[in-house]
């Protein structure tokens, strides 16, 4: 069981025995009043989307989900293909269910595939991605500490804002939930 | 899409310093800002006559809040805000103080929120809500000039003006104009809250600083009930960008009242399994000689996300739980 203290971007909940994600969350306290988690939540089987406002003492199921591991194998007219490296099972998903995870999946790559009633939905990505850099401008050296980013485009083609000091053909570790720069890899 | 139910800070933990120092560094400019801003406030409250106070943050007793709680540290409690003390300071005949200090509020994290915040609160003798609304105005309008702003300032897009008189409403006002209800259905369905935040809040401080007043005597702790409407409360809210500011009142002296109105909270909390937090004698002694005043709490991270036009609490301060 969850409570809406845990709620957070990405959790998957379970209302009238349908899966349910948290797509938008904040946490919120009008003045003097109650706290509120104000969520914005997507039917994971429909795709319709809705607004809603817990209280602290709601409680959620988790979503009845199955997820199995799958390695990325490659993309043919607009599916994606991932298989499972025991049974050698493999699936498919349209560029919709893939969704935001385009901008980080690689060849082999492991991921999480999410299953209602042995109908794949989506892929689910592990947190920290890292990726190679394929273009970026070069470093004017000394300048890490004011804060300036610059963009650089990864291995997948997609773009990121990144420290002034990464440099083409680093590799760098990506946070897949916001898309967002983390660290530079050393290998 | 993505999804990951695992805490952001797991990945952070380990950064090496380069990354960190990168981090930090990007919030140069609103760090200067906002110490800049801070240092304008102090200015204003001792060109009037406040006299700057500090009272002890760790405390042994609590104001019962509904919806507040603390976090425990040993015997005592850290404090959710000063107002305790500066009431007995009043109480004691300080008839203008102001403090900025750090509060502590336990889960309260989101992107206006923080456990340890930084609050301004001054209380003025002999004057109720009202006046308070205008001196709220001129300290605002005085820090924005002390920082180099004419009379709009820009937040997230929007221009705000800044000329006086500001925009105000009454709670009920804003219910009737914005609300799916009127105030007191929404009282009586249990759902205040809920309209508060999905549509009035939504709606407040965008062209102009809001003032949002006489909030019903349930929401208000400790505010003295209006004579001519005993259901409604001397408070207000100052809203800017859609962000509650400040947070106001005319002090209940009632010291009877008083310990109707904490019994009340303690029940309530009861009942809803919260801890119920030990209250203060001293202080329900010492309202009996405080005489009219009004009281003002202002989060000066917040104001500092308005006057470096930030999207989140996390941009105004050093570090965040989360990077420690």
């Amino acid at each position: 069981m969850y409570s809406a203290s845990d709620l957070k971007k990405g959790l998957r909940i379970k209302i009238d025995n349908e899966p349910y994600i948290v797509t938008e969350f904040n946490f919120v306290k009008p003045g003097k009043g109650q706290a509120l988690y104000r969520s914005k939540l997507r039917n994971m089987i429909t795709g319709a989307q809705f607004e809603r406002t817990f209280r602290s003492v709601d409680s959620f199921e988790p979503a009845d989900l199955q997820e199995k591991k799958m390695q990325y194998l490659y993309k043919e007219e607009g599916k994606y293909c991932f298989m499972d490296n025991e049974s050698y099972e493999q699936v498919f998903l349209t560029e919709d269910q893939i969704g935001e995870a385009k901008k980080f999946l690689i060849d082999n790559l492991e991921a999480e595939i999410l299953f209602f009633e042995d109908k794949p939905l989506e892929v689910s990505l592990p947190n920290f991605v890292d990726l190679v850099v394929v273009q970026a401008e070069p470093w004017a050296r000394g300048d890490s500490v004011s804060g300036k980013t610059k963009p650089v485009t990864l291995q997948t083609g997609y773009q990121i804002q990144v420290p002034p000091f990464i440099e083409e053909g680093e590799k760098i570790r990506v946070d897949t939930r916001s898309g967002e720069y983390l660290t530079r890899v050393k290998e | 899409m993505i999804h990951g139910a695992v805490n952001i800070s797991q990945g952070s933990r380990n950064e090496p310093p380069m990354e960190e120092t990168w981090r930090l560094s990007k919030k140069k400019d609103t760090l200067w800002k906002r110490a800049r801003m801070i240092h304008a406030i102090r200015n204003f409250f001792i060109s009037r006559d406040y006299l700057e106070v500090e009272t002890p943050n760790l405390i042994p007793v609590l104001i019962p809040e509904s919806h507040i709680d603390a976090i425990s540290c040993g015997d005592c409690f850290l404090h959710t805000s000063p107002e305790l003390y500066m009431k007995r300071l009043l109480a004691a005949g300080y008839p203008r103080i102001f403090q900025i200090c750090k509060c502590f509020r336990e889960g309260e994290r989101g992107l206006c929120h923080l456990p340890e915040f930084t609050m301004l609160e001054w209380y003025r003798q002999a004057i109720d809500y009202l006046p308070l609304m205008k001196e709220c105005e001129e300290l605002i309008i005085s820090v924005a000039r002390d920082l180099g702003y004419g009379d709009v300032i820009h937040y997230q897009g929007q221009t705000l003006r800044l000329q006086r008189p500001w925009e105000s409403i009454s709670v009920r006002e804003a219910f009737a104009l914005y609300g799916p209800m009127p105030m007191d259905k929404a009282l009586k369905e249990d759902c205040f809250d809920e309209v508060m935040v999905s549509y009035i809040e939504p709606h407040l401080g965008f062209e102009q600083p809001t003032f949002i007043y006489d909030y019903p005597v349930s929401k208000a702790t400790l505010a003295k009930a209006k004579e001519e409407e005993p259901d409604l409360a001397e408070r207000f809210e100052l809203y800017i960008g859609g962000k509650e500011i400040a947070n106001a009142c005319s002090e209940l002296t009632d010291q009877n009242e008083h310990y109707i109105r904490f019994e009340k909270v303690q029940k309530y909390r009861r009942s809803m399994n919260k801890s119920v937090y030990p209250i203060s004698e001293r202080f329900l002694q010492d309202v009996v000689t405080m005489s009219a005043a009004a009281g003002i709490a202002l989060g000066v991270d917040r104001l500092a996300m308005i006057f470096t036009d930030s999207p989140i609490i996390d941009s105004v301060v050093t570090f965040t739980p989360e990077f420690l």
